[in-house]
């Protein structure tokens, strides 16, 4: 094909971003600016050395090495999609095990760039929008594209919706470094940065509905509802939570336009629902395509698919109030935050039952295939984490998990556990599909990963478990006088040992996410390592019965 | 057969679908975030709230720009231990200029909703220069940068404005004179009588040790310094809170 | 209608409809599930009439119960307070001087005093009240505004050059930039370390002793030794509160710093307030 339009067009980007830089309103929009200068840069060199000369349609060099030519499928940009997830993924954990051992060991901030408060939100958001994000893009296109027997809608329109959410990615984790943000946790990239994404946004929905429009299947598989509702959602929350006004169009700097209270409302509407839709909505998608293909069964019931779908998504809009139990928030609020967050529960176990039950009559593959035993553990910490979050949505409850370790550790029991370990079993499903190879390089280091991974999670969650009960109860510690009995400072110090831990766990996790990287490098260069099979994994012969 | 039979039609009709989940997702939104606008009773009645001094707005944003949110909440809650710990718990009314609010989520570091007055210039310089030097036990990260980063505000005024553009009140006079009560902020020797009219109970002085410089350090300072100290709680009755 | 198709390991039908092998089961949704469900909306249903939980037009539903998380702190802290109320009451009518006289007064405020210091000193004067770099120690007797209870307890009523107080301690030392000769500063310097140590040049020490006569005596006495009148520090016990050694000495004279101490009675009330007192004072440096 032949990219002279889109190359032009980052040709003038790279123009407009070197204007913005030299008439920057402040020093932070000059350097983002540099950064989108050079970024666009990179990418017309690219670009420049590809076009073609022949006309269009003659000859395309498949990018990633030895891919399948032509299907009826647009499978390129799963292939990248794949791989930005794999390698986004080892970032955000790498960043995450460095900001766990900051909080134990201060020392290791290296201000101004490399200070807790600006990596913070650089691993948030690594984790969710770059992993998470790349995940879901990713595999809505393979998955929509088979489940309705369509090729991507849009043509080209795919690739816009890749890179630019490469360049979203890129922009937003160097804001942070640099100091660019709006200070709204889980939305942190500024205003131009915010008009980006919404635009790649708008692609993304077109190229998905587009291509649920010329489907071939009659009827919408249930993995679709919930992507389509997961990128409908985010686009309104996501437009509705950012509303600001710069202070100049060419400074970094924008004031929100709503203030203290509605503010803080809108914001957990919208970092509820991050998490309800981007985390659970989205994923479940994923879940409804790559569990049963893997198990080979029928999804258990469809019934439950439908009651569970619509409830979970009209319930969770309302849970956002439970972020902000016993604040300045008026109690009517805070109310329905927390009934709404507990009539939740059933609508999340909703997928949790389909998922795990539709193994049944497979249960023997969880013994011998450790990509069913990666879905398997998320699908369980997935209903783990959804009935711990309608807990923590009791007042009481929360009255002494809130701005604790507690919450960081349901977090991660979610994180870790449900987002990581489906996203880690779509991307061993798909590579082996997506580059034609007969199977991965090995499914023994699959096992070692889910090990890991594992191991890593329930150090994680325990230990976080532990240290956030201590510390809601030190904080509200009385002595038989009725005074407080510990400082801050006492309950900071308390913390240490657990934040070890915690980084010992992330560290497995991490390292889980190395040997997963290397695997899925080694199968698409196309070798098999030479390794005994697991147990049972080979249907050894038997004499018929 | 039954009702759910139905939702066939949905499955196969994708705009439905799609339209359809967006008013699902719409409605909780709606009911829970439109009602705080207009309910007389979200934002308390209380008498000392201003809108943020130059300085103090330009102390705010780099506390943004640093992330100290991610550890520290400015939200008291009205429990027994809190209120003694860190004092009256915290009122909508106090956050309704805050664009946006900072009340976050996690609380890695103590609450600061209440911190301005509790402690001297010269601590927070110190503490933030390296917070191992007075507090042992802390795991804060240092700050020791801001102290030596002039304080650069190309257009302070803009930023005024734009807080106007959102609803903050700030009036002409302070709009004129946003530069200069900047500067006289954190300038020992300036005349704050205008300053201070204009902006009731801000601190005044150096802050960050050094008169002859205003740095990022005596912004940040400032700001921290009037956390919490507007209200004037001998008027206020709680229960004229309670909601 | 899409054709009748059943599933080979279950036995159940499914809906008929297949996607690249996906196929859907019609199994009915468990019923432990549907009655769960049930039951979390018949108990937010209870639950949104017993709270405040709708808005309507100008007002929210305030529930049967009419509770409110704020009027709950009220009770709590009254029932706390109540609790606490007659050892308070005698706090509130005993002299700061008298508390330690009476045995169960003493261990009160010497707990409430424990508490409301990590939660308010600790930050400056240190978790062992040890102090710091410009933070005194409260542990020895060395002090700069008086060490009887009453003395602290003023200290702490109203802080020290803090400017939020009318009362507070206020006294600061001048400048000598602008009085002394840089020679004559190195010479006071000189002379005040040779008061506790060695000067690196004892030749400057002699003079020094007049500069010191005629310049800081007032304040600090003539032999050094402090005046708890201005605050100004004993010189000569070797205890130093912000500097260290000559040069830092010097600097001093030349640009003196002040430390700020807050007020503490408006911000913490007169009980705790004496309670802290009463807790400082019998640290270990407390004076009769
Ligand atoms: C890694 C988490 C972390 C970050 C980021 C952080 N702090 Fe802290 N902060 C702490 C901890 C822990 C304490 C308690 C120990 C101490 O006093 O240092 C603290 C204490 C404080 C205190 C004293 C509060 C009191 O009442 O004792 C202030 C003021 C403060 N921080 C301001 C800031 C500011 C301003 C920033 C951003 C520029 C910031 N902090 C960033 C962790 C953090
Ligand atoms: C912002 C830091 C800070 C905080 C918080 C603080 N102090 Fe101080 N305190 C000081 C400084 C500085 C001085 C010495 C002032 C001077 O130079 O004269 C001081 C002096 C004192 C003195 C007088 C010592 C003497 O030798 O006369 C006492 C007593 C004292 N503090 C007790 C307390 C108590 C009790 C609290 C808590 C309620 C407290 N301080 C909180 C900074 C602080
Ligand atoms: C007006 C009273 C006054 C005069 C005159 C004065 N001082 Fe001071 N001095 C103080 C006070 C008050 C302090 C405590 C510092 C503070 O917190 O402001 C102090 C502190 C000091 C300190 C620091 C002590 C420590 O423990 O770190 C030194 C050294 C000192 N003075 C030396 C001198 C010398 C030398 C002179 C004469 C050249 C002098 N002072 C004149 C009031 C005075
Ligand atoms: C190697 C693995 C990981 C480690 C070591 C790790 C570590 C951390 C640490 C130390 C924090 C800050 C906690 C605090 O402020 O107290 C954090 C926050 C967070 N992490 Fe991770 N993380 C990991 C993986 C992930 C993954 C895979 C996700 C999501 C998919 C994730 C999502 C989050 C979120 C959302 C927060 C913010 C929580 C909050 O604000 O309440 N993390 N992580
Ligand atoms: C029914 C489902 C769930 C409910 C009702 C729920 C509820 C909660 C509650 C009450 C909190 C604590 C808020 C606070 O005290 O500050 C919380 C925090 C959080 N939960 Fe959940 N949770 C659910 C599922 C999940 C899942 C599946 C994930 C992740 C994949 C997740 C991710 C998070 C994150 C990231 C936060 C931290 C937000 C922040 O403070 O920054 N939750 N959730
Ligand atoms: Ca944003
Ligand atoms: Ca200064
Ligand atoms: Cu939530």
């Amino acid at each position: 094909m032949n990219y002279t339009i889109e190359t032009i067009l980052i040709g003038v980007g790279v123009f407009l971003a070197v204007l913005g830089a030299a008439f920057a309103q402040d020093s932070l929009f000059q350097a983002h600016m540099g950064v989108l200068a050079i970024s666009l840069a990179i990418g017309f060199i690219l670009m420049l050395r590809r076009i073609n000369f022949a006309p269009a349609g003659a000859g395309t060099a498949a990018l990633v090495g030895g891919a399948p030519s032509e299907s009826e499928y647009f499978d390129e940009v799963v292939r990248y999609g794949v791989i930005a997830t794999v390698f986004w993924g080892v970032v955000g954990f790498l960043v995450g095990v460095v900001v766990a051992l900051q909080l134990a060991f201060p020392d290791l901030n290296i201000e101004p760039y490399l200070n807790f408060g600006r990596l913070r939100p650089l691993h948030t958001s690594a984790v969710i929008f770059a992993f998470g994000g790349n995940a879901l893009i990713a595999t809505s296109f393979y998955v929509v594209q088979r489940t309705c027997r369509a090729r991507l809608f849009g043509g080209s329109l795919g690739w816009f919706v890749f890179w630019g959410y490469q360049l979203f990615i890129v922009m937003a984790a160097t804001g942070y470094v640099l100091g660019v943000t709006q200070g709204r946790e889980y939305a942190e990239p500024e205003w131009y940065v915010d008009l980006w994404i919404t635009i790649v946004w708008v692609a993304y929905l077109l190229t998905f509905l587009g291509t649920i429009l010329k489907r071939k299947e009659p009827h919408i598989y249930v993995a679709n509802w919930f992507y389509l509702s997961f990128i409908v959602t985010i686009a309104m929350l996501h437009v509705v939570n950012n509303l600001a006004i710069p202070v100049s169009f060419l400074g970094s700097k924008s004031y929100s336009l709503f203030s203290g209270v509605q503010d803080a409302l809108t914001q957990w509407w919208y970092g509820h629902n991050a998490v309800g839709f981007f985390l659970t909505a989205g994923f479940l998608g994923m879940m409804y395509y790559f569990v049963p293909k893997q198990a080979g069964r029928p999804v258990y019931s469809y019934r439950l698919s439908i009651i569970h779908f619509w409830a979970l998504i009209f319930m969770y809009i309302w849970a956002g109030p439970h972020h902000l139990h016993y604040t300045a928030l008026p109690d009517w609020a805070q109310t329905l935050g927390m009934v709404f967050s507990v009539m939740l529960w059933m609508p999340s176990w909703g997928g949790m039952i389909n998922g795990l039950m539709t193994l049944s009559g497979a249960w023997d593959k969880i013994r011998t295939d450790p990509i069913i035993r990666m879905m398997i553990i998320a699908i369980a910490f997935y209903g783990m984490s959804t009935f711990e979050g309608p807990m923590m949505s009791i007042k009481a409850v929360n009255s002494l998990s809130h701005y604790t370790e507690w919450t960081i550790g349901h977090v991660h029991s979610g994180a870790l556990g449900w987002v990581g370990m489906i996203t880690f079993g779509a991307v061993y499903y798909l590579v082996p599909k997506l580059w034609g190879r007969e199977r991965l390089y090995s499914l023994r280091m699959v096992n070692w990963h889910f090990w890991l991974a594992t191991l890593g999670i329930v150090i994680y969650a325990a230990v976080l478990w532990v240290a956030g009960i201590q510390q809601g109860l030190m904080w509200r510690e009385y002595d038989s006088n009725g005074f407080l009995v510990y400082s801050f400072a006492e309950s900071v110090k308390a913390m240490f040992p657990y934040y070890v831990l915690r980084a010992v766990g992330g560290a497995l996790y991490l390292v889980g996410g190395f040997v997963m990287a290397y695997n899925v490098y080694m199968t698409i260069r196309g070798y098999q390592r030479n390794e005994a099979p697991i147990a049972g994994s080979v249907p050894v012969l038997q004499p018929a019965e | 057969m039954s009702i759910l039979d139905k939702h066939a039609y949905i499955e196969r009709n994708a705009t439905l679908l799609l339209v359809s989940s967006l008013l699902v997702v719409t409605i909780g939104g709606i009911v829970e975030i439109a009602p705080l606008f207009y309910l007389q009773n979200t934002i308390e009645k209380v008498e000392g709230m201003r809108p943020y001094s130059p300085l103090e707005l330009a102390g705010r944003n780099i506390y943004i720009r640093e992330g100290c949110y991610v550890c520290h909440s400015q939200m008291i809650r009205p429990f027994r231990d809190e209120v003694e710990r860190y004092g009256h718990y915290s009122l909508a009314a106090e956050s309704m200029f805050d664009h946006p609010f900072q009340w976050g989520s996690k609380r890695t570091g103590p609450d600061l909703a209440r911190v301005g007055d509790k402690y001297s210039n010269e601590w927070h310089v110190q503490h933030l220069n390296e917070p191992r030097d007075v507090v042992p036990e802390s795991i804060m990260p240092s700050y020791s940068f801001l102290k030596d980063t002039p304080l650069k505000v190309s257009n302070i005024k803009a930023d005024l404005t734009t807080n106007t553009e959102v609803g903050v009140p700030y009036n002409q006079e302070m709009l004129d004179n946003a530069e200069a009560d900047l500067k006289a902020q954190a300038d020992p020797n300036a005349d704050t009588a205008a300053l201070l009219a204009r902006y009731p109970k801000a601190k005044v002085g150096d802050f960050d040790g050094d008169p002859n410089k205003v740095t990022e350090m005596d912004a940040l300072v400032a700001y921290l310094q009037m956390l919490g100290t507007l209200v004037d709680y001998s008027s206020y009755n709680d229960e004229s809170g309670y909601r | 209608m899409a054709e009748k198709h059943v599933d080979e390991i279950s036995g159940v039908s499914t809906t008929g409809h297949e996607w690249d092998g996906i196929r859907e089961l019609n199994n009915p949704m468990p019923r432990w599930w549907v009655y769960t469900f049930y039951a979390t909306i018949l108990w937010a249903i209870g639950y949104c009439v017993v709270y405040p939980s709708i808005p309507l037009l100008t007002e929210n539903t305030k529930g049967t119960s009419g509770f409110s998380s704020r009027a709950s702190l009220t009770a709590e802290m009254d029932a706390a307070k109540a609790a606490q109320k007659a050892t308070l009451d005698k706090i509130a009518a005993t002299p700061v001087g008298d508390i330690a006289k009476d045995k169960t007064l003493l261990e009160f405020a010497v707990a409430g005093g424990a508490s409301a210091f990590k939660n308010n000193c600790a930050q400056c004067h240190g978790s062992g009240a040890a102090g710091g770099m410009g933070f005194p120690n409260l542990n020895d007797n060395d002090w700069l505004w008086g060490g009887k209870v009453e003395d602290i307890y003023t200290t702490l009523t109203h802080g020290i050059r803090y400017a939020g107080d009318a009362d507070t301690r206020s006294s600061e030392m001048p400048a000598f930039a602008d009085v002394l000769q840089p020679e004559q500063i190195k010479q006071v310097a000189a002379y005040v370390v040779s008061l506790t140590g060695k000067p690196s040049d004892t030749a400057l020490v002699e003079p020094g002793k007049q500069v010191f006569a005629e310049n800081c005596a007032a304040c600090h006495g003539d032999n050094a030794q402090g005046n708890r009148e201005f605050g100004a520090p004993n010189l000569a016990d070797a205890i130093w509160l912000k500097v260290k050694g000559e040069e830092q000495i010097a600097a001093q004279v030349s640009h003196p710093k002040h430390g700020v101490m807050p007020a503490w009675g408006a911000r913490l009330g007169d009980a705790t307030v004496k309670q802290l007192a009463v807790y400082v004072h019998q640290l270990g440096g407390g004076e009769q």
